[in-house]
């Protein structure tokens, strides 16, 4: 799941100041479950943002519309049509989604209104958090299920570093050491001798060091 | 050991000596008369001098250049490397810059997060971990090659070591740890500071059982403590490090101006004590912006005069 969250109020608004007539585009998709950009957030964010006192002129005029997924062209293409007279759209999906408008609309401008962070589960009600980041050769048979790439802070294959205290990463109280998690989790699957082994360096190519990634039959365009 | 490698420190420890080395710090700055200084001052009290890179994730002076200058002021240098902030290709090249000034010694590190730094915005590297460093340097030292294979014409002749923390967490696993570590090839280990002494031996116990102390060279870390507020803010605010309640006590129940004889009094004990532990090879001080201090604490626990290697 791509887990994203509403930029600031004021910063959306500024970027939407200059224009009278703004669509604000919800996505069914990724973002509606993670309850941020679905159709009763973009509800939410019409409301919060038509109040003047973000503005130093006239707020826009703001209407609502939705699309399953915005990151299919297809999706957009026959489902959304702008409304008349719209200036821009604010997109609430994440990035893919509101490039994939941007690309079908190269008159109109998109404006994210999201911060796309993170490639998560649900751990508890209404909590989100990273689980991986797409490295593009994946680990996780090797590190008991736990990811050592997006989990860790340093991104160590032979971890835990001396910063472990306690099972928290010496980054910040709150966040777990996925190398704690990862050697809690080797013993309960009796495998702690998994630990032993020396992770050789990472090939990074097939990561986004290497350009962007694509899957499928066609050659991308970009 | 047979001696692998020109380093200096390698043959004090290859010849049976306990070892000594000290830390120092960079400046914020470029002048490295700074550095060059406070390492002049040392010179007699110890075997080599390990430079910092960027510790704590704060810009400074870099390590390489620090130790370059070291060298030309007839210094024996450690040169700390950190992966945070360098990809394969910058740590390679950096190692065999260092080589071309016959830097003979490297420590290997992952470094601390950037987020306890002066640019807690930064993006990090991590392209290897600390432990890859490691084999990375052995690799092109033993097989003359590059991370790629390819055939570097004049390989770098450094004695690689690496840092362990027996106080992080999980406890039970920090002599796999080091196992790991000594595979991967590192021939010199510098601890993190002790002074919890007793968790310490059993840590080293473990590291006997797997009779890791006789494939690599231990150097327990000590830093003395200036006032009862730096253990204080040390216990609490940096990861991975255990002072216990006892030496912040005693710390505390001395009067202020008396609390640095009393760290260096603490800090000479705890050399001391370890120098009876089976498996340590020598001591490795990190007197933080104290470095004036290191000859009295190397005097007063008895590591004075340095032996003289044959070089
Ligand atoms: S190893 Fe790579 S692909 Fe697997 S979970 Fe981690 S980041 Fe994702
Ligand atoms: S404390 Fe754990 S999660 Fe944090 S950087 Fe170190 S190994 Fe990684």
């Amino acid at each position: 799941m791509i887990v994203a969250e509403l930029k600031p109020l004021q910063e959306i608004a500024d970027s939407v100041a200059q224009y009278g007539k703004v669509d604000v585009v919800a996505c069914g998709g990724c973002v509606s479950v993670c309850l941020t950009g679905g159709l009763k957030s973009a509800e939410e964010l019409r409301r919060e943002l038509s109040h003047p006192k973000y503005y130093m002129g006239r707020p826009p005029l703001f209407q609502v519309q939705s699309i399953q997924r915005q990151c299919e062209k297809d999706f957009v293409r026959s489902y959304f049509t702008p409304s008349p007279g719209t200036g821009a759209v604010l997109s609430m999906a994440c990035g893919a989604g509101v490039q994939t408008l941007a690309e079908a609309f190269n008159k109109l401008p998109v404006i994210p209104a999201m911060n796309t962070t993170f490639l998560g589960s649900l751990d508890g009600p209404g909590l989100w958090t990273e689980k991986c980041h797409g490295c593009g050769n994946c680990v996780l048979g090797l590190t008991g299920g736990i990811c050592p790439v997006a989990r860790c802070a340093k991104r160590l294959l032979n971890g835990p570093c001396g910063g472990s205290s306690e099972g928290k990463c010496e980054v910040g109280g709150h966040l777990n050491c996925a190398w704690h998690l990862i050697i809690e989790r080797l013993k309960s699957l009796g495998r702690l001798e998994d630990y032993d082994r020396l992770f050789p360096v990472k090939d990074w190519s097939v990561d986004k060091a290497g350009g962007p990634r694509s899957l499928g039959r066609l050659r991308p365009s970009y | 050991m047979k001696p692998r490698t020109p380093s200096y420190l390698e043959k004090v420890l290859a010849s049976g000596h306990l070892a000594v080395t000290a830390e120092c710090g960079p400046p914020r700055g470029s002048n490295s008369n700074v550095i060059v200084k406070k390492a002049l001052g040392i010179k007699e009290y110890v075997d080599a001098i390990n430079v910092t890179d960027n510790q704590t994730a704060v810009t400074r002076l870099c390590s390489l250049a620090s130790v370059v200058h070291l060298k030309l002021a007839g210094l024996e240098p450690v040169l700390q490397m950190v992966v945070r902030d360098r990809n394969r290709i910058a740590l390679q090249s950096d190692i065999l810059g260092a080589a071309s000034f016959n830097i003979h010694n490297i420590l290997c590190l992952s470094g601390d997060h950037q987020s306890f730094g002066d640019c807690p915005d930064a993006q990090n590297v991590f392209d290897i971990d600390s432990m890859q460093l490691v084999s990375m340097v052995r690799h092109m030292r033993d097989n003359g090659r590059f991370i790629s294979g390819d055939k570097i014409n004049g390989p770098p002749k450094m004695f690689v070591g690496a840092a362990a923390n027996p106080f992080a967490d999980p406890f039970e696993i920090r002599a796999a740890r080091l196992a790991k570590k000594v595979e991967a090839g590192a021939e010199f280990i510098q601890t993190q500071c002790v002074y919890n002494v007793e968790k310490f031996a059993l840590w080293l116990e473990q590291v006997r059982q797997r009779g890791l102390h006789e494939k690599v060279y231990i150097l327990a870390g000590v830093t003395p403590l200036k006032s009862a507020g730096m253990a204080k803010y040390m216990k609490n605010k940096v990861p991975g490090m255990d002072i216990p309640d006892g030496i912040i006590k005693r710390m505390a129940g001395v009067p202020k101006k008396s609390q640095p004889e009393e760290g260096i009094r603490i800090c000479v004990e705890t050399i001391e004590r370890l120098k009876e532990e089976e498996g340590i090879s020598g001591f490795h001080i990190m007197a933080i912006e104290w470095e004036d201090r290191v000859p009295e604490i190397v005097e007063r626990a008895g590591l004075f005069p340095r032996p003289r290697v044959e070089q």
